[in-house]
Parts: structure tokens; sequence; C-alpha cells
């Protein structure tokens, strides 16, 4: 009996159904625990499914290729998702031409200040290089920010994990320092939380309104394209 | 829903192909985000219905959708026992000041200015 048990998991841990299977059904469980501990907010979905599936894996000694087998099913729909931004972002379609500039000023300084901050600080607590240019596009949206970090010799996959803790980051901090600092206006709220903390913090601006949300979305795309220019131009003057 | 679907996954290939041809450095969807943007604009009428569940309808997981990646963090747990302090506190300290010196600027531009368009 341990025996087929035993092969029975060592079949399982190869299957991608069974790891699409976890990665679903322990999001809702993380999604209903976050809701029902409502006061605590660290406790952010993407968080608890992140480090319950992480525990797992390395519990049970499982590669995370055998995981992304079944998680890329998952991963795949983050592209779709990106162009369908494009909908909410057309119904603002009024404030953004009317914010126009001061959008556009705002992003420009936000994402430098995004990059540098992030370097920054990391070099100040003693961070190594590969890790510093890993850390450097770390509020682009995850496969743009890989795609940079590739460029300047940072590590693709630890920024993508980076990417994701600033996303959680974001959602889980953002609201309450923008509410210690009063601001109240959905547009500027979305906005600063896209830009900083991409798609993770954009599905957190939706909860707060559309308009939020929107704006939020058009924070993260655009500030997935001023990354994209502004880290190899950095780069390029730091070396 | 399909259909809606179907226009998604097309703009998605419209981005890949342009990202590829003009060698561009960003990656396909978030061109395709700007090219179903501006076909919207373009045609000037609001989304159809189909269009709008489906980019609902996947915008409703978003969130979701980053947990894959996010467990790639098991891929570089020595290097996190090493400099977790620093990486730690470049993700949490970085963020909250960007969104709070973003949030104070574009308050600051754009204050008065949306009131005169509603």
């Amino acid at each position: 009996m341990i025996e087929r048990l035993s092969s029975l998991w060592t079949y399982l841990q190869t299957l991608p159904v069974f790891w699409l299977v976890l990665t679903l059904g322990i999001y809702q469980l993380s999604a209903r625990l976050a809701r029902r501990v409502h006061g605590f907010p660290l406790a952010h979905p993407v968080g608890l499914s992140i480090l319950a599936l992480v525990l797992i894996l390395y519990a049970t000694d499982t590669p995370y290729e055998h995981y992304f087998a079944g998680g890329q099913w998952i991963h795949a729909l983050l592209a779709p998702a990106t162009v369908a931004l494009a909908v909410p972002l057309y119904q603002q379609k009024e404030r953004i031409r009317s914010l126009f500039i001061p959008l556009l000023t705002t992003l420009t300084i936000g994402s430098l200040l995004a990059i540098i901050a992030s370097v920054g600080i990391g070099w100040m607590l003693g961070a190594s290089p590969s890790s510093l240019l890993s850390l450097a596009p770390k509020s682009a949206t995850a496969p743009v920010a890989m795609g940079i970090a590739e460029k300047v010799g940072g590590i693709p996959s630890l920024t993508a994990a980076v990417v994701i803790l600033t996303g959680i980051t974001g959602a889980v901090g953002a609201p309450w320092v923008l509410d210690r600092l009063s601001i109240h206006e959905p547009a500027v709220r979305g906005f600063a939380m896209g830009l900083a903390s991409h798609g993770v913090g954009t599905a957190r601006a939706f909860q707060e309104s559309e308009q939020t949300g929107a704006f939020a979305g058009l924070g993260m795309g655009l500030n997935a394209l001023m990354t994209a220019v502004l880290v190899p131009v950095l780069y390029g003057l730091m070396v | 829903m399909l259909t809606g679907f179907l226009q998604l996954l097309s703009f998605l290939l419209a981005g890949e192909i342009v990202v590829h041809l003009a060698a561009l450095p960003l990656p396909g969807p978030v061109v395709g985000m700007a090219l179903l943007l501006a076909w919207l604009l373009r045609r000037g009428s609001e989304p159809s219905e189909n269009l709008g569940k489906a980019a609902s309808g996947i915008l409703q997981f978003l969130s979701l959708l980053f947990v894959p990646a996010g467990v790639g963090i098991i891929l570089h747990l020595e290097r996190l026992q090493r400099e977790w302090p620093a990486i730690l506190g470049s993700v949490v300290f970085a963020t909250l000041i960007s969104v709070a010196l973003t949030a104070l600027l574009l308050r600051r531009l754009s204050a008065g200015k949306e009131q005169s368009h509603d």
C-alpha cells in the first residue's frame, strides 16, 4: 500500500494537471482566507499562494520545472490579460485626455524614481551587483522586467520573483500609504499603484473602483514602456 | 465570449509581429494592448459586448496569473538567504516611496484640471 502510494506520488509529481489543480485550489483557499482576515494586510492571496506552493515544492523536493509544466497554463494567460487592459483604459479616454501632460510628466519622474530607489536602497543594504541589476526594472510588469534584466546582465527568474514581491508590496502597502497622505482621487491612486506595482497592484486597484483600476492599467502599461527605455540608458551611463 | 477572446489573442499576435518586425525592446503583450487601444480609439464606439465580457472575464483573475512565476522564487533561496535584507529592503521601501511620490506629484500637477472637463 505504502509502495503504491509512493509510486502514485512519483507519478503525480510529474503530472502537469496535478500542479494546475493544486495552484487553482490553493489560490481559492488563499483568497477565502485573505477575505476572512481582512484586518491583517499581509494576507494577500498571491503571497499566501506562493508561500504555500514553495513550501510544498521544498518539502517534497519537487523541481520547479515539474511545477511549471502545470503552472504555465495559468502563466500563459498573462499575455492576453495584458492586452485586455486596453478595454478599461478606453473607457477612461476622456479623463486620460484631460490629464495627458500631468500623466506623462509623472510617468517620466516616477519611473526614474522607481529604478533609482530600487538600485540605491539595494546598494546601501549591500546587495550584490547581479541582484542590483535584477532589482532595477522591478516596478515594470513581469515579462518586460525579465527582458530588461536579461539585457543588462541581471537574472531574469530572480527579477520575476522580485517583480511579484513588488506587486504584493504595492497591493498591500500602497492603499495604506495613500490613505495616510489623504490621496483619495481614484485616477491618482490608480496611476501610482500601477506605475509602482504593475499587474498585482492593478488587480488591487480594480477592487477600489473601475476608474482606479483603469488608471492603474495605464500606469502599468506606460511604465513598462518607460522602464524598458530608462534601465538600459541608465545602465549605459553607469558602465 | 469566444469572439472576444479571439480578438484579444489576435491583438496579442499582432503585438508579437510588430515587436519582431520592428525589433522593439518591448514585450508583445504591451504592444498588443497599445494596438487594441489605438483600434478602439479609431473606431470611436464602445467595445463590443463580446470583447467587454472577455476582457472583464480574464481581468477578474489577474492576480492569480502571477502565482506560477512567483513560485519561481524557489530557484533563488540560496541567494535570498545571503541577501534577503537588501533585496527585501529594496522591494518594500523603493515600492512604497515610488507610490507616495508618484501620487503626490500627479495630484499636484493635475489639481483643478479634471473638473474643467467633467
